[in-house]
This record gives structure tokens, C-alpha cells and sequence, in this order.
């Protein structure tokens, strides 16, 4: 490496023979060993990684396992508020949290470009130390791989998590009932729009910045309050209309949003506006719906809010019993229309 | 003043549909030109909150759905050459011509990139001299001086591998098709708010005079339509023809000139075929000579390419304010999103999707 990059003041790239991932640092020889030892293990480094197994070995608590998996494919690598690196990891913990489980451990597997800069495969390793360390969960197995050129854009990130959830929890999209209080825990599209809007050909002056968040402490929170809560999800692609479809169809029941209350922020909503793009479509890296009884509601609003990533909940509207499978919104006007599952992808409209 | 959240204040609104409520006093039928006003409509619900003397009709103001089959088949043809990075806006991209849109066409290997400025695609241009790039020029008056300022910047820079498929559509003249139809309802209008931001609203005097129809120019934001409806209602009743300018904070009579002026430099009025509607002369834009290299449609000959459209669906009669969207048979059964059978229930600001996605879709 000519001449090494330094992520502030500690942790620069290390030394290594080439300055860029080659075919050979995923052929299992010695450049594979110096890739792994240099670079991946240093970042996550705990006792049961540290062993260099085939797998990991786990001490599990008694009680039910919640298991999700996760590929992470976003371009470009790097956008306002966060990277692949932390997407990867909050991805897979916030999906276990979702079942009510506490994260535990998390498995990644790289899909590494020949290449790949090795600075930026560092700085995408240390953003996942960070997020890990704030959700909490240790990463104890993983692999490489390294692909030809042109076999993937830059790189390509799997994680997957366990975690064990508590006795009497029992949360799904099944669950709902007429009466239930719909809460989403912050604004909505932060995330999506962040992408969009830095990626080629859509380059606008914006600050929107990813959302992307564990939302494990979140959840303590809500089950701090309400066990018994019903649902919950993180509206990730899609966004919070698809979310709500799936729960709608799922338990058979109708929903109800009022517009005034979906939170969105300013910039955001601007540039929504400017793309012809309906908030409630857009992707959300750390957020959470949670569907919980009416007479719970403003406790678990309470407790989210004390929460770091939670200031912002509010409560957006309710389930009820008619039009099941429908979600629908009662607009600022007083009318009411329905809010459908997307078709495909959100498409900025021409004017 | 931000120019938006004063424009959806839902005291200022209510109050407007009282007032429209206590002027009205017979029915009366109104278009609104543009379908980002027909999608604001549906999405706030204003026509549900209107008295029902008003009927809302939709109209042809959506670039996406009035763009002809062939015009898609040829930019799919260009799109599938080699060396070709084919750009456009992105609700282009799900549009199906005759066979395949432009995304069946990248998930074969074609180079389609979505661009957010047509500027965009003469900078892509630029950093790769040894392709051919394209863009896809749709739109009404509101998109042709971005369209026109790529090819003249293209042109003032000496850049060859550029060039645009133009399928440009203008509004005075299908207005005149709708009011000359001997089928039509349409007794008021709502002109599109930035289409006459770009070309001013003194291009509609003529039209109004001659037809004796109020034409009110507004906005998108539910204060901004309700004025309108309100002042074309007013007018309605008052037995007034005429413009008004409701949309005060953009539109003026004669528009943006340095908008006009680069438009009348690259572009000259030609006929133009409109999806679902038909030809109707002088309702489009066509390259002029000085700027003819910058034409796709010759450069790649493609010229030769046409194609008719299934009869299947009432798309033109929708675009034309003749039938509402659910009045159609196919509406929401063999007509989706997913899978339309016309143009209207292809772009999200197609009268038929707004009502599929806001509404209507149960029946």
C-alpha cells in the first residue's frame, strides 16, 4: 500500500501486499489469511470469533429463537447518514427485533469485487464495528468471497442474526384486531430518499440523511410497557404503505392513517415533492411500526419517546373492522382514499 | 412565505368548498388539464368533498400517457443498439410499447440509465465520448426548454454522441380537439398550472373567446385548485368567458422568455400523434435544421417504425373527458397497474391509475 488512508485519528488501513481486493484474497491462501487477519478480525474481534472455526459456537438463553437473514446490495456504498457497513448490520437486528427477540449474534458474508479498494472495504468494516457495538450484538462467523470484475457492484453484503425472545411475546402481522393503535416510531423515507437522491443522474442539492438505526432498544422499551404488543415491523422497502397492506391482509382487518400525523421531515418531504414520490412508499433503515392495544397507546408512545431514535413517534391512526385487507387515510381535507400496495418500484415522474 | 403549506391549509380549503357550495346553483362540468392536478384531486379527495353539481373530468395533461405506442417502440429500438446508453425520465422506463418496456430492455443488457435533468444525459455524454447517449424527450410545454436547452448545450459544446427522441405535446391544440368534439361535456377548464408557467397564459385568449369557455390557470395544492374551481364556477354562473390567473405566484401572460426563447430556437411545431387519442396537427414539437444531427429518431433510423394500438381499452375517450375511468369494463379487472391495457393506467398521473391507487377501486 503506497501510501495508507487514516479514518481519523486511529485505525488506518492496514499494511498489506496490495492496495486492492485481488482474485487471490478469496482463494483461501495466504492473501486470504492476511485479508482476514488484518482486516475483518481486528474490527469484530470476540471470543467466539477469535477462534477461527468453521462456525460459531454458541451459549443460547432458554426461550424461543428469532432467525433472519438479510443481503445488502445498496448503491452507492456510501450515502448521508450511513453505508452499506451499518445498513448491513442494523438490517439483520432490527428484522430479529421485529419478533420481539433481543440480537444477539450475527453471522456476515462478504461478496467482495476485484478491485475493491481496500480503504473502502476498511471504512465499510468500521462502520460495521460501530453499528454492532451499538446494537449490541457480537458478529462470530462470516466469509469472503471475492467475484470478477463487473460480477458485482463493489460489493455485496449477507448478514444474518439470532436472538432469543422473551417468555409471552408474541408478535405478528396476524395479530390485529379492530381498536388497536397504529404507532410509527419517526419520519417516514429518510432513508430512500438519501439514496435516491445521491445516486448518478439524480444528483440534487439536498441534506436528507439515511435513518439507519438498530432499533433494539426500542423495542425494550415498547416491551418494558406492553408485552402483549401485536405487531411489529420495520417498513423497510416498500415503505410504511406496504407494511401496512401485509398486516391489513393478513389479520383481515381494516386500517385507518390520518394524513396529519405522518411524520415526515421538511427536507425529505421536499424532495418527495420534487421527485413525485408518495412518502409512504419510500424505504425506512430505522424506523418502527408498532400495532398495540388502544388502551396501551400512549404508554408505549411515551416509552418510545424516551428512547434514542424514538423522539419522533406518533400515533397515526387505528385498526378497524371495515374494508378488511384495506388500508386507507383520512386525509387533512376530511376525504378519505385508499393507500394501495406499490407497483414496482417508485419512479420520480417527469414534471 | 414558503409557497406550499399555505396552499394546503385545511381551514383555507373548507372554507373555499363553502363558498363553492353557496355559488353554485345549477351542474356544471369542468376539465382539469393536467394530471398532476387530477392525481392532487384524488389524492386530497377534493372531488368527494365538492358539491355534486360539479363534475371533475380529467384531461389528457399527462406526458407519460399521450406519448404514442410507436414513439416507445422506436426508443426501445434505440435503447437495444450496441453502444448505446439510453437515458430518460423515470416514469418512462415502465411504460410497455408494443412488446417490452425500457426495463425488459436493460435486464437484457441494454444501457438504460434514469436521469432526473435531461443536462444529465449531455454530461454522461461527455464523460463517455466513444457511446452514443440518448434521451427520451416527453412532455408538454413544461419539459421542452430543459429538453431544448440539452440539445443546445450539446450543440454550443461541440458534443456529437448526443442526441434526443423527441415525442413533445402541447395543450392548446387538444383543448381545441375536446371543445370541437361534438361529444363534449366540457364547459370550464383548469389550465395546467406549469405549462403556462413556461408559455404564459395569453395563448389561451383565443381558445376561450372562440369557444366561450372560462379558462382558469392554477396550481396543484388543494387552495390552489379549490381557487380555481371556485373562479371558474363564479365565471360558470356569471355566463363569463375569459382567463383568469389563479396561479398568480408563477404564471404570467407571456410566460418565461428565456424559457420561450430557447424552445423556439431548437424546436418547430409539427403534427403529433397522441396515444389514444390520434394525430392532431400542430400539437407537437420537432427538432429544427439548425439542430437536426441532434436527432435520434433520424440519427439511428427509426423513423420507419410505427404501430397502432389495441382497441381493447377507452383511454382516448378517458383522456378526452368523455368516460371517467371506472366506466370502462377492464377498469381494475384485466386493467391494472401491473398490467395496463392503456396508457392512462400506466403513469401515476394517468386518471386511471389515480383512480385505482386513491379510490375507486372497488365497485
Amino acid at each position: 500500500m503506497n501510501n495508507p488512508k487514516f479514518d481519523g485519528l486511529s485505525c488506518p488501513v492496514p499494511i498489506t501486499a496490495f492496495d486492492t481486493v485481488q482474485l487471490a484474497h478469496g482463494a483461501g491462501g495466504s492473501l486470504s489469511s492476511e485479508l482476514i487477519d488484518k482486516m475483518i478480525v481486528p474490527r469484530f474481534s470476540n471470543s467466539i470469533l477469535d477462534k477461527l472455526e468453521d462456525h460459531a459456537v454458541l451459549n443460547m438463553p432458554a426461550g424461543r429463537l428469532a432467525f433472519s437473514t438479510d443481503t445488502f446490495v445498496v448503491s452507492p456504498l456510501f450515502f448521508p447518514g450511513g453505508d452499506i457497513g451499518d445498513l448491513a448490520v442494523n438490517g439483520t437486528v432490527n428484522d430479529v427485533a421485529m419478533s420481539g427477540a433481543k440480537p444477539l449474534y450475527l453471522s456476515v458474508g462478504l461478496v467482495l469485487e476485484e478491485g475493491l479498494p481496500l480503504e473502502t472495504l476498511h471504512r465499510v468494516l468500521l462502520s460495521m464495528e460501530k453499528a454492532a457495538a451499538k446494537a449490541g450484538v457480537a458478529i462470530v462467523t462470516g466469509d469472503t468471497k471475492v467475484v470478477n470484475r463487473g460480477a458485482c457492484d463493489q460489493m455485496f453484503i449477507n448478514t444474518s442474526g439470532v436472538g432469543v425472545i422473551p417468555e409471552g411475546v408474541n408478535t405478528s402481522a396476524s395479530n390485529l384486531a379492530a381498536g388497536d393503535a397504529i404507532i410509527i416510531s419517526g419520519t417516514l423515507a429518510d432513508h430512500g430518499m438519501a439514496v435516491m437522491t445521491t445516486r448518478e443522474g439524480m444528483s440534487f442539492e439536498s441534506r436528507v440523511e439515511s435513518d439507519s438505526a438498530p432499533l433494539n432498544e426500542l423495542v425494550d422499551a415498547i416491551l418494558g410497557v406492553c408485552p402483549e404488543v401485536k405487531a411489529l415491523r420495520d417498513p423497510t422497502r416498500g415503505g410504511l404503505a406496504t407494511t401496512l397492506n401485509e398486516f391489513a391482509a393478513s389479520s383481515k382487518v381494516g386500517i385507518q392513517l390520518q394524513e396529519s400525523a405522518i411524520p415526515v421531515r421538511p427536507d425529505t418531504f421536499a424532495a418527495c415533492e420534487l421527485l413525485g414520490i408518495d412518502p409512504l412508499y419510500v424505504a425506512n433503515e430505522g424506523k418502527l411500526c408498532a400495532i398495540v392495544p388502544q388502551a396501551k397507546a400512549d404508554a408505549v408512545l411515551d416509552a418510545i419517546r424516551t428512547v434514542e431514535f424514538g423522539e419522533n413517534a406518533k400515533i397515526i391512526g387505528q385498526v378497524t373492522d371495515s374494508r378488511p385487507g384495506t388500508v386507507t387515510m383520512l386525509t387533512e381535507l376530511g376525504a378519505e382514499r385508499i393507500v394501495d400496495m406499490p407497483v414496482g418500484q417508485q419512479l420520480p415522474r417527469i414534471c | 412565505m414558503r409557497y406550499l403549506s399555505e396552499y394546503r391549509d385545511p381551514k383555507v380549503a373548507r372554507a373555499l368548498i363553502e363558498k363553492i357550495k353557496s355559488t353554485i346553483t345549477q351542474p356544471w362540468t369542468i376539465m382539469e388539464i393536467c394530471g398532476g392536478q387530477t392525481h392532487s384531486i384524488i389524492r386530497n379527495g377534493i372531488d368527494q368533498l365538492l358539491p355534486k353539481e360539479i363534475e371533475l373530468v380529467h384531461g389528457p395533461g399527462c406526458p407519460v400517457c399521450v406519448t404514442p405506442l410507436e414513439m416507445i417502440d422506436r426508443a426501445l429500438a434505440i435503447a437495444e443498439k450496441p453502444n448505446v446508453i439510453f437515458t430518460s425520465f423515470g416514469d418512462m422506463l415502465r411504460v410497455p410499447g408494443s412488446h417490452d418496456d425500457l426495463f425488459t430492455v436493460k435486464s437484457r443488457g441494454a444501457d438504460v440509465r434514469m436521469v432526473y435533468s435531461p443536462l444529465e444525459s449531455v454530461k454522461i455524454a461527455q464523460e463517455n465520448p466513444d457511446k452514443e447517449v440518448v434521451f427520451f424527450a416527453v412532455g408538454f410545454e413544461t419539459t421542452a426548454p430543459g429538453n431544448a436547452m440539452a440539445i443546445k448545450h450539446a450543440y454550443d459544446n461541440g458534443i456529437t454522441n448526443f442526441s434526443e427522441i423527441v415525442s413533445h405535446v402541447l395543450v392548446p391544440p387538444a383543448m381545441e380537439v375536446i371543445l370541437g368534439s361534438p361529444d363534449n361535456r366540457v364547459q370550464g377548464f383548469l389550465a395546467a398550472g406549469h405549462v403556462c408557467t413556461v408559455q404564459g397564459w395569453g395563448e389561451y385568449v383565443p381558445i376561450a373567446e372562440k369557444y366561450n369557455v372560462p379558462i382558469v390557470p392554477t396550481g396543484f395544492e388543494p387552495v390552489d385548485l379549490l381557487e380555481g374551481i371556485l373562479c371558474c364556477i363564479e365565471k360558470l354562473e356569471a355566463s363569463e368567458n375569459g382567463i383568469e390567473n389563479k396561479y398568480l405566484r408563477v404564471v404570467q401572460e407571456f410566460g418565461n422568455p428565456a424559457a420561450r426563447a430557447v424552445v423556439e430556437d431548437v424546436f418547430n411545431k409539427c403534427d403529433q400523434k397522441w396515444r389514444g387519442i390520434g394525430n392532431i396537427p400542430g400539437s407537437g414539437f420537432a427538432i429544427s435544421e439548425k439542430y437536426a444531427a441532434y436527432d435520434a429518431t433520424t440519427k439511428f433510423d427509426v423513423g420507419n417504425i410505427t404501430a397502432e394500438e389495441p382497441e381493447a381499452c377507452i383511454s382516448g375517450l378517458v383522456l378526452q373527458g368523455v368516460k371517467k375511468p371506472h366506466e370502462c369494463e377492464a377498469f381494475g379487472k384485466e386493467c391494472t397497474p401491473m398490467h395496463p391495457l392503456g396508457a392512462t393506467m400506466v403513469s401515476s398521473e394517468g386518471a386511471c391509475a389515480a383512480y385505482y391507487k386513491y379510490q375507486r377501486r372497488e365497485l
